[in-house]
């Protein structure tokens, strides 16, 4: 009882929560993709399709988020062993890896027309195939075990293997980049930008940043519920 | 202390939450009163835990293998002196893989005598050993007690240790992990 | 002897006596190497410019081979719950083991790749760079291995998911590697790089162990 005890508080918040982070969620994305396409200017280089910017630039942003979250929740899980933090760690990577794929695939649209090409070899993009290549070993790791609890605990310490190993590879592929090209002309998601444009920007990050909340509370819940199911099925087993 | 009971009652589990293995669920495991989380390097010492395997490797000899364990916990031994005492003497050329079993098992149970410790964990000693060995392992078990050591054994077979204390876990439900995370 | 270099020993002895990890993954490490001549054509000029890439590259591979059973043979046997209550910490022994793994993988690896660099025409000047990087670089490989191969232990398909892992790891030590060659072929010198090298070592041998360590723990819950 003791174990169920705080996945029990948790179905009850976060079931009080789940609602308002949907309708944030819809109103912000909403709101953000309507500004997005519509009041925000085009680019006097870029044209129209700076307009990918608004789902590139977020997406970016949530790929690191979202390790930083698993990263959090597995130290809390290996530390003091809490369920809950371990299902956060689990139920986060697969959106992480999402919002990584989606980066990727944006970053590739967008360099299309400002590059010439589908793929270069950025310093950016690079990193975020890399965090791509740690996300999808963590999830193979948590699923690779026939006792799901181990996969939890290993993939917790790899999580944070992980985390102190990011700013590494970051450092080692701009340092690498830096070597091999000269300083591009065009980068992803630039250091300066109008504020027209930054607002947009700002609401869609924040509607990202619901949305993964929603998706995450969604996916934990269902987690819990399944494996109540399961321990409800074992108690009517022996039961019998 | 025997720790009887049938298959899955939870022997081997205790023991292992004993060395410290396995974390318990619940409460906490103290020696004289110190929580043996504080210091488990001063735990590690004091005792020797033997398993349901033997720890051996296939490619060093019987007398390597007795060497290195002794040799891991800060000891230089006699290993003919040590090996005569399970008659294992002759074998001490002997690459592990061509022993049988029970003579596995015999030099998994020589890790006890190989360095001192005072507390013996050994989960189902007696599993493929015949009628001497078991004598030869009684007879290390009786002497470590007369040196004032202690030893939490498990056994699905009974077994007569005269003056220890028995624990049947046939009568324990087992506890079931409500939430799998 | 020491506990702990007691366990560098025997670990030296079970790679010699099973016959071959080195000898395995040197030949592994030649084999591949000469197998680019053949995909990108034996122009020296070529072969000169992707030499210390190529040599790198390969030696990453190489020393991934023998990590899956760095702990696995231990966990099977039993040893590992011997060891993980042994008086000396479980993470001086990974220390132990990691030093082990890399006299019998990453040394012989740093020792072939001058001979490497010569079948790729490598610069003349780039051969101290190149065993300077990989004397430096191959340490990180095997304890970076490490945790990989203690989080794997007992995974279904445990040696595909080891590269997994451990690959995306080692980008650092490749980039830096191969930019200390290159740089001292082109007249920079290596050392910055070197010097990033050893200060991803130190850290890795600073962080490994408990990591390791921890994984080797939960392993044997």
């Amino acid at each position: 009882m003791l174990r169920l005890a705080n996945p029990n508080r948790f179905m009850q918040w976060s079931g009080k929560l789940l609602p308002w982070c949907a309708i944030a969620t819809v109103i912000l994305l909403g709101v953000g993709t309507y500004m997005a396409l519509f009041v925000a200017p085009p680019d006097y280089q870029q044209g129209e399709s700076v307009r990918i910017m608004y789902i590139h630039v977020p997406s970016a942003m949530m790929s690191t988020f979202v390790y930083a979250v698993m990263a959090v929740s597995s130290a809390v899980a290996l530390i003091w062993r809490h369920p809950v933090a371990d299902i956060a760690a689990r139920e986060s990577a697969p959106l992480g890896a999402g919002f990584t794929l989606l980066c990727l695939v944006t970053g590739s649209l967008w360099g299309k027309p400002m590059w010439g090409a589908w793929w270069v070899w950025d310093a950016r993009l690079t990193s975020e195939l890399v965090l791509f290549f740690l996300y999808l070993g963590y999830i193979a790791l948590v699923n690779a075990f026939d006792e799901p609890t181990r996969g939890a605990r290993a993939g917790a310490i790899l999580a944070l293997v992980g985390v102190i190993n990011l700013p590494i590879i970051k450092f080692s592929v701009d340092w690498w980049n830096t070597l091999h090209q000269p300083e591009s002309i065009f980068r992803l998601g630039g250091p300066t930008i109008a504020p027209s444009m930054l607002w947009p920007l700002l609401i869609m990050v924040l509607g990202f940043a619901a949305f993964f909340v929603t998706l995450l509370l969604l996916r934990m819940r269902s987690a819990l519920m399944a494996a109540k199911l399961r321990a409800i099925r074992l108690q009517q087993i022996e039961a019998a | 202390m025997v720790l009887a009971g049938p298959n899955g009652s939870g022997k081997s589990s205790l023991l292992r939450v004993l060395a410290g293995l396995t974390p318990p669920e619940a409460g906490k495991l103290t020696w004289n009163g110190a929580d043996i989380t504080e210091d488990r390097g001063e735990h590690h010492r004091r005792l020797h835990f033997v398993g349901h395997s033997d720890a051996l490797k296939p490619v060093l000899s019987v007398g390597e293998m007795v060497g290195f364990w002794a040799g891991m916990h800060g000891q230089t031994v006699d290993i003919h002196a040590i090996l005569g005492k399970f008659g294992l003497e002759k074998a001490v050329k002997l690459p592990c893989r061509y022993l049988s079993a029970g003579q596995k098992r015999r030099l998994a149970l020589l890790r006890l005598i190989s360095s001192p410790a005072p507390l013996w964990l050994l989960d189902e000693p007696l599993t493929s050993l015949d009628t001497e060995a078991t004598e030869q392992l009684l007879a290390a078990i009786a002497a470590h007690r007369a040196e004032g050591g202690s030893i939490v054994l498990s056994t699905h077979a009974p077994v007569e240790l005269p003056g220890a204390v028995r624990l049947s876990l046939a009568d324990f439900r087992p506890a079931r992990l409500v939430i799998e995370a | 002897m020491s506990p702990f270099l007691r366990l560098v020993g025997r670990d030296l002895r079970l790679a010699l006596r099973q016959g071959g990890d080195a000898a395995m993954v040197v030949g592994f490490f030649v084999l591949t190497v000469v197998l680019f001549p053949f995909g990108v054509g034996p122009e020296p000029e070529l072969l000169q410019r992707i030499a210390a890439g190529i040599v790198w590259v390969t030696a990453l591979l190489a020393a991934l081979l023998s990590l899956e059973r760095l702990f696995q043979s231990d966990y099977e046997d039993g040893s590992l719950e011997v060891m993980a209550l042994l008086p000396l910490p479980l993470e001086a022994q990974v220390l132990a083991k990691c030093l082990a793994h890399w006299l019998v993988t990453g040394l012989p690896l740093t020792l072939t790749a001058p001979l490497l660099g010569l079948l790729l025409h490598l610069d003349t000047a780039g051969y101290p760079a190149l065993i300077a990087s990989m004397a430096i670089g191959t340490p990180i490989l095997s304890l970076l291995g490490a945790v990989g191969a203690a989080l794997t232990l007992g995974a279904r398909k445990g040696g595909v998911l080891l590269s997994l892992l451990v690959l995306p790891l080692y980008i650092p030590v490749l980039i830096f590697g191969v930019a200390a060659i290159e740089a001292e072929i082109g007249g920079f010198g290596a050392r910055p790089h070197l010097l990033l090298l050893a200060a991803f070592l130190v850290l890795a041998v600073g962080m490994v162990p408990f990591a390791a360590a921890a994984a080797l723990r939960q392993a044997l819950e």
